[in-house]
């Protein structure tokens, strides 16, 4: 009995990976996103290589140029070559997002999981939670804590992490609540399998596709609130390259020199649209047919 | 006799991924004024959507594939949109299966019912609503002022249905298309609403076409019927005799499977194979593959309706095959 | 059940929340390295008055000691004083609130004036180019930091077409307040429109296919007629549960909005108290922003209910 309702997880597992294999280069929006998202990291993987200027080295003598063959974009108000500067810029604020994505993707889960799957008080109690914090606009509370912590790129992590599990853990949760419906979630019970066991192996592999399409797209979340931050002052801290930080310093020269401010901010609607094709391509994929 | 409806040869397709899928591939059937057609067959059989395709209300990923749909002289498969956005409501209704689903959730139905005269008669409002309130009396349903400010998912099933018949008769049509009305109500519902058709048919003279999988239903509330199998019509003709006396196996092994309490079996009896994958039906008869008369030439070729004496026709060459075995063990047809 | 018995259920339902909110809120102090004594207290920090506090607050007793305290605090209204101010922050939050209100207000209308036209005409026209365009918008308008897009709004139309707006600034007067939160409003608007249009355009498209709108055709129905009185007034519904579901996310953008434009509203204010370590007035307008939030969530809620009579009927 028990081998059976495992067997039918597995086929079910396997299907959705089967799909993800045989389609990926046919779907455009996921072609296109990776195209995007690759070409940007590759930049930012390769800046140093690609631009020739120390992105903080200021040079007071040629601030505000136009482009030339030794600054392809300019020079910013403290005569820092931009296109170094957006450069690392991609970098910090990439690697990041990234990160910042992690923690509450696996903490989101994990609570979803247990809410779902055990129902009763601990789902009450995880949906007022996630009430609670829901209340609160995304970038007050992620203000508000930063001020709270402390500014430095550890404590907005730890700030995006308390703000951002909160969608996983709903996500999953819905997920969790039409699986455990279905018929291997009950064999597996009436097999006598564990519950750990239950929802590691077999409910975890099924639900957890939502959650991943949903991390891509919550990357282009994290990238903007932490360009956010820096536009406010409150995220990664100067003088590391930072989009924010960057489109903040140009508006004071918003009426002669409004690339400072324009440029920067091509770079993240271009980046977030890699990563939100990206995200649609993935989930067309993994939608099970 | 002139007929009101003359469908022939009627197409719909379903373009899909990989082909098209045939859901009616040359289906015909007419009916006479003031007659109850019956349209009966499986799921699958194409049935729904040639009721849909008369009107133009297929669905979005459905087309018009072919074929003529005479309504009083004018053929409605070739019509611009405006004609038949006028033809319908005012000369042909519709009753959907779903009477849930088939209302507007937010509107009160009084307010559903006195739309068509409102908006397609110019009534005034005043007005359109006393017709509605006239309607919902006409249908059976008891407090009309009360229950037209109602919303649907406050009524009864046997309710929200009788509100779909007094919309189709908002306009007094000529013609009434009925899919499955009664298929999603229990079964003494199912009872009052069929006496509740015959009643207003009978009072009103409407012709009507009732779509249905089961026979009973059919033998109950029609004269004639077609039987459909893989978006053909296979046999047409007057209930009575195409029930007793089919001319088609296919309508023989309908009869047959169709359970009787007074009949003692100790095995389902059942059509066997499954029904054909319409994107790629098999060929000559469709239904020569489960068919337990099949001879070699009916692997090939068309077998269009073929007229047999009376008002009858049918689709098959073999036919006296079929009429030949229910001699030997007559069907118990219900109803 | 009528609208009152459900508008009261609903007023039920969000007490735990706002207690929940007041806990939140009541922990933002505690996460501060150091004393949370001196932390409030700030510049005008000296032994004397953070021993009197540490005695008031009961900071050496249990948390829930100290956070039964803060209640208590918080329901006289009671929110510690502004530092840079000197008044009640509680006050100083009241007073600038309505650039706020009016930015919320004028946003969600803007949003709600932008997504519908789009929504019913990609339905209507769905898969070709107006849809596509459609479509393809918020693939792309979502990536757009909203500040950033406050700031190009700016430069297109405050600084060169037209000069058709002030570049900041409140206004006097309600022609001079609508003038000056046109740019802003529109902003937030269109940071928000996106997920409007989308969630509208799915909900058009599955009532398209639903059996009243057949029901409806069927009635030789125009086209219009079925649009507004039959698909629209359904499909709007569930896009009034997606914006109370995202009205955090227009409400927070205010904050941000706020900055890029001058506007004297408590974004604002939460943005400079935070540079001046105000921390009072931090946690002052932290509280507000979520309280309003459980509020206009509950007004979308009751609008929906409005529209919806399927709902009061439990």
């Amino acid at each position: 009995m028990g081998a059976a309702a495992e067997a039918f997880a597995e086929a079910a597992v396997i299907e959705h990976r089967r799909g993800f294999r045989r389609r990926w280069y046919r779907t455009p929006s996921f072609v296109a996103g990776a195209s995007i998202l690759g070409t940007i990291v590759l930049l930012a993987l390769l800046a140093p290589v690609v631009s020739w200027h120390d992105p903080v080295q200021q040079n007071l003598l040629g601030i505000l140029q136009g482009p030339s063959w030794t600054h392809p974009l300019g020079t910013d108000e403290l005569g820092r070559d931009e296109w170094a500067r957006l450069l690392y810029g991609a970098r910090t604020d990439l690697r990041v997002a990234f990160l910042a994505v992690l923690f509450p993707f696996a903490i989101g889960t994990a609570i979803g999981l247990l809410a779902g799957y055990f129902g009763r008080w601990v789902d009450t109690l995880t949906n007022w939670f996630v009430n609670v914090v829901v209340a609160f606009p995304f970038y007050v509370l992620i203000i508000a804590l930063v001020f709270a912590l402390g500014s430095g790129t550890r404590n907005i992590y730890i700030a995006i992490t308390i703000v951002g599990w909160v969608s996983y853990t709903r996500i999953v949760r819905g997920e969790v609540l039409v699986a455990k419906r279905r018929e291997y979630v009950l064999a597996a019970q009436a097999g006598g399998l564990s519950n750990a066991r239950i929802i590691a192996r077999h409910l975890l592999p099924n639900v957890i596709t939502q959650a991943i399409v949903f991390a891509m797209s919550d990357i282009v979340l994290d990238i903007l609130a932490i360009v956010t931050l820096g536009y406010l002052g409150l995220g990664v801290q100067p003088p590391t390259a930072d989009w924010g930080k960057m489109i903040a310093d140009g508006q004071t020269y918003l009426t002669t020199h409004w690339e400072l401010s324009t440029i920067p901010g091509i770079a993240v609607v271009i980046t977030a649209l890699g990563l939100s094709l990206l995200a649609d391509g993935l989930a067309d994929l993994l939608r099970p047919e | 006799m002139t007929e009101l409806l003359e469908v022939r040869d009627l197409r719909v397709d379903f373009p899909l991924p990989g082909g098209v899928l045939h859901a009616v591939d040359g289906a015909s059937f007419e009916l006479r004024a003031g007659e109850a057609l019956g349209i009966v067959g499986e799921s699958g059989s194409g049935k729904t959507m040639a009721l849909r395709a008369l009107v133009g209300l297929l669905p979005r990923a459905a087309r018009l594939a072919g074929g003529e749909i005479v309504f009083e002289g004018v053929d409605l498969a070739s019509a611009s949109a405006e004609t038949l956005r006028a033809i319908r409501g005012r000369s042909i209704a519709m009753i959907f299966q779903e009477p849930m689903t088939a209302l507007n959730p937010v509107m009160r139905v009084g307010e559903q019912i006195a739309e068509g005269p409102l908006v397609r008669l110019g009534y005034s409002r005043r007005r359109a609503h006393e017709r509605a309130l006239e309607l919902m009396r006409l249908v059976g349903i008891p407090d009309p002022e009360e229950r037209a400010e109602a919303y649907a998912h406050e009524l009864s099933g046997g309710m929200r249905q009788r509100v779909m018949i007094a919309i189709a008769l908002s306009m007094e049509p000529k013609l009434i298309l009925c899919d499955e009305p009664t298929t999603a109500l229990d079964v003494t519902i199912q009872d009052q609403i069929l006496k509740l058709l015959a009643s207003l048919r009978a009072q009103l003279g409407v012709s009507v076409v009732f779509v249905s999988h089961d026979l009973a239903v059919i033998a109950q509330t029609c004269r004639r019927v077609a039987v459909m199998y893989a978006g053909q019509v296979v046999e047409t003709g007057p209930v009575e005799q195409v029930f007793r006396e089919p001319r088609h196996p296919y309508t023989l092994g309908l009869l047959r499977s169709v359970p009787d309490v007074d009949d003692r079996r100790d095995v389902l009896s059942t059509i066997p194979g499954a029904p054909p994958d319409l994107a790629d039906p098999p060929s000559g008869c469709r239904f020569h593959p489960r068919c337990a008369f099949a001879q070699d030439d009916c692997v090939d070729g068309e077998f269009p309706l073929r007229a047999l004496d009376g008002e009858r026709a049918t689709a098959c060459i073999h036919h006296e095959l079929a009429a030949e075995d229910v001699r030997r063990e007559p069907v118990i047809a219900g109803g | 059940m009528s609208l009152t018995g459900y508008v009261a259920r609903r007023l039920i339902q969000i007490v735990p929340i706002v207690l929940g909110v007041t806990v939140l809120v009541f922990f933002l102090i505690h996460l501060v390295p150091g004393d949370p004594a001196r932390t409030i207290l700030g510049n005008h920090a000296t032994p004397h008055k953070v021993a009197l506090l540490h005695r008031e607050w009961g900071l050496d007793k249990p948390l829930p000691v100290q956070y039964w305290r803060f209640l208590k605090r918080m329901v006289r209204g009671d929110l510690g004083s502004s530092l840079f101010y000197s008044v009640p922050a509680g006050r100083l939050v009241v007073q600038r609130l309505p650039p706020t209100l009016w930015l919320i207000g004028l946003g969600t209308l803007f949003s709600v004036l932008i997504a519908v036209p789009l929504a019913a005409l990609a339905a209507t026209k769905r898969d070709r180019l107006p849809d596509q365009i459609v479509r393809a918008v918020p693939l792309v308008g979502l990536g757009f930091p909203q500040f950033w897009l406050g700031i190009m709004l700016l430069l297109a139309f405050g600084l060169h077409l037209g000069r058709g707006f002030p570049v900041g600034g409140y206004g006097s007067g309600v022609l001079g307040h609508l003038h000056s939160m046109f740019l802003p409003a529109l902003t937030v608007a269109l940071a928000i429109a996106p997920i409007l249009v989308r969630s509208l355009r799915a909900s058009l498209l599955e009532v398209f296919e639903s059996d009243y709108v057949t029901t409806a055709r069927s009635k030789g129905l125009s086209e219009r007629r079925v649009l507004v009185r039959h698909a629209l007034r359904n499909a709007v519904i569930s896009t009034v549960s997606v914006l109370g579901v995202n009205i955090g996310f227009l409400v927070g953008g205010t904050l941000i909005v706020e900055q890029v434009f001058a506007l004297p509203g408590i974004g604002q204010l939460m943005i400079n108290s935070i540079f001046e370590r105000d921390f009072p007035v931090v946690q002052a307008v932290t509280l507000a922003f979520a309280i309003m939030v459980v509020l206009v969530y509950l007004l979308t809620d009751v609008v929906h209910a409005l529209l919806d009579p399927r709902v009061r009927f439990d």
